[in-house]
């Protein structure tokens, strides 16, 4: 049993993250040589490949920083450092993610809402549908700094103009998913809620709902992902002060590319938890509702 | 049109005001669906009289409108003309009245509820005190023999029991009637075979009004009191057929004179009724 799941599980994903951390290494000596080259140069020296293999390994402001200098620092800015610090990625993390579960919420519910009255009304479905789906196509980096930008002007600042732009984009996937969920009872289980002539109250709680649970967590897994997205988005072009995505400017003005790392890889490494939070989540209410197990 | 049936062999409680009188009432019944392709007649000048206690069978090929039938009894399609009277009320009156329960081809039970909820689900829609619910969930599984399985999610059980417990649910909201639309079509021969002969049980010892709809002669001839046999474009009625073979019939009774002289009757009818063109 153990060596089974071991083949069929964990061997697949390490080979896959062994052969990243080998090509990561890779690209870091070819990208970094330059550099080295550069300095020998002006030093008049000459230096071998097996020279310069170890010097671009542990460089101050690397083109590519290499994976041990990312593990180094988000050590250092995590175990090492009080939450309360400014230098703290966990606090930088906790920043961003509570905007991005305030966003999240409130996308959720936007989501669910909109869908509801999408369903239940045609004039709705006319002419709310078409707007839902032009919102999409506006590029968020467009629209992130104005609503930033005015929010702040009517003295609205701090977590929530970045909820909303989370909200702007997390409220898609829902509600497209969740008009899909509510329409996705079966003619004849709505047929046998009108030999019952239940009330559309009834027919919605007793069956739409129920019915939409599963398309509910699978678009809530995206619109987690997305509300991390817009939280970090929501923190570049105001400059803020704290959170991963004033980490990322911050390193960038500075050139601090271990740190833009780190800082990447935190925030991918959150999304991953909290998609692995919403799957979750989701396994075990579509247990609860007695989905069959291999299916759910 | 009929008079004595299997019904009134049986001793009647309070429920049987009555048995013989007519519960369902259809005069020159038109249906015509409007489809892109154009007009469809479903349903042509149907004339029906369903009496109370009646085990009906309506059989024919497919688009014979069997099913749009027992589908405007239920008030599911409306007809386009003539009229129907279920209990003395329109079919809408009626469905509000929980004049029926329905019993679909397949077994439609809400996947995310447990047997127990399923059969449940429409003394929850009618608002029923929970004591009462448990009451006659109990009563209902004892009665298609699915005692032990109220905690199983449907997919836990076989196609058969699935369906029995649609019956179940069908009868929770203790109807008069029973509308029956193909429920066993989907099931193999054995387990159909031996529902047939179980819902045939249930028939004699709740003496409701059944409408059963069939595409199986043998089906119809060992389960009806009256067979309504129909016939394709335009949806009409071809022949009514009589039907009494005893009140105490088993499988074995299919092979007896009687059965094969009305199944062959059938069969003609369906023949005369342009059915085998295709």
């Amino acid at each position: 049993m153990m060596s089974e799941l071991f083949v069929k599980r964990v061997l697949p994903v390490v080979t896959v993250v062994m052969a990243i951390i080998a090509i990561w290494y890779a690209s870091a000596v070819f990208m970094n040589a330059p550099f080295e080259r550069d300095r020998a140069a002006r030093a008049d020296k000459t230096i071998t490949f097996s020279e310069i293999v170890p010097l671009t390994m542990n460089q101050d402001r690397p083109v590519l920083p290499t994976p041990h200098q990312v593990v180094t620092e988000i050590w250092k800015t995590t175990v090492e450092k009080k939450v309360t610090s400014k230098r703290s990625l966990i606090y930088h993390a906790w920043i961003t993610l509570s905007a991005t579960l305030a966003g999240f919420v409130m996308g959720t519910l936007l989501g669910i809402v909109l869908a509801i009255a999408i369903v239940h009304s045609k004039v709705m479905d006319k002419s709310m549908m078409p707007w839902v789906i032009t919102s999409q196509t506006i590029p968020i980096l467009a629209i992130a700094p104005m609503i930033i930008v005015v929010l702040n002007s009517v003295g609205i600042t701090g977590l929530f103009p970045k909820a909303v732009i989370s909200t702007y984009l997390s409220f898609f996937p829902v509600a497209v998913g969740m008009v899909k969920g509510l329409r996705s009872p079966e003619i004849m289980h709505l047929d046998l809620m009108k030999t019952y002539s239940a009330s559309p109250s009834q027919v919605f709680w007793m069956l739409r709902l129920p019915s939409a649970i599963p398309y509910l967590f699978a678009s809530m897994k995206v619109a987690i992902a997305i509300s991390l997205v817009g939280a970090i988005v929501g923190e570049l072009p105001t400059g803020a002060v704290a959170g991963l995505g004033a980490r990322l400017l911050a390193g960038s003005y500075y050139g601090q590319t271990v740190q833009i790392w780190s800082a990447l890889i935190s925030a991918a490494a959150l999304a991953a938890i909290l998609v692995a939070i919403v799957s979750l989540l989701g396994t075990w209410v579509n247990k609860r509702m007695g989905r069959r197990p291999e299916a759910a | 049109m009929q008079a004595p049936h299997v019904v009134q062999d049986f001793p009647t409680g309070s429920a049987a005001a009555g048995p013989g009188r007519p519960v369902i009432e259809a005069r020159n019944l038109d249906l015509v669906f409007e489809t892109n392709d154009g007009p469809v007649h479903a349903l042509s000048n149907v004339d029906l009289t369903v009496n109370k206690g009646d085990f009906v069978s309506f059989i024919g090929p497919s688009g014979c409108g069997k099913t749009t039938l027992l589908r405007v009894i239920a008030d599911l399609e409306t007809a386009t003309g003539g009229s129907i009277t279920v209990n003395g009320m329109t079919p809408s009156e009626a469905r509000l009245a929980g004049a029926y329960g329905y019993v679909f081809q397949a077994a439609a039970l809400y996947p995310w509820r447990t047997i127990r909820k399923n059969v449940a689900l429409p003394l929850e829609v009618m608002g029923i005190p929970k004591a009462e619910q448990e009451r006659r969930v109990a009563e209902n599984m004892a009665l298609v023999n699915l005692t032990g399985f109220e905690g199983k999610f449907p997919w836990q059980l076989s196609g058969g029991m699935q369906q029995r417990a649609s019956i179940a649910r069908a009868l929770a909201v203790q109807p008069d009637m029973l509308l029956m639309d193909e429920p066993f079509g989907a099931l193999d021969e054995i387990v159909r075979d031996h529902l047939n002969e179980q819902l045939l049980k249930l028939w004699a010892a709740t003496q409701k009004t059944v409408v059963f709809v069939t595409h199986s002669i043998p089906e119809a001839v060992f389960l009806s009191t009256k067979i309504v046999v129909m016939s394709p474009r335009p949806g009409r009625i071809y022949d009514v057929i009589d039907c009494d073979l005893g009140t105490e019939r088993s499988l074995d009774i299919r092979e007896s004179p009687e059965f094969l002289e009305i199944a062959h009757r059938v069969r003609d009818g369906l023949r005369a009724g342009h059915a085998y063109d295709e």
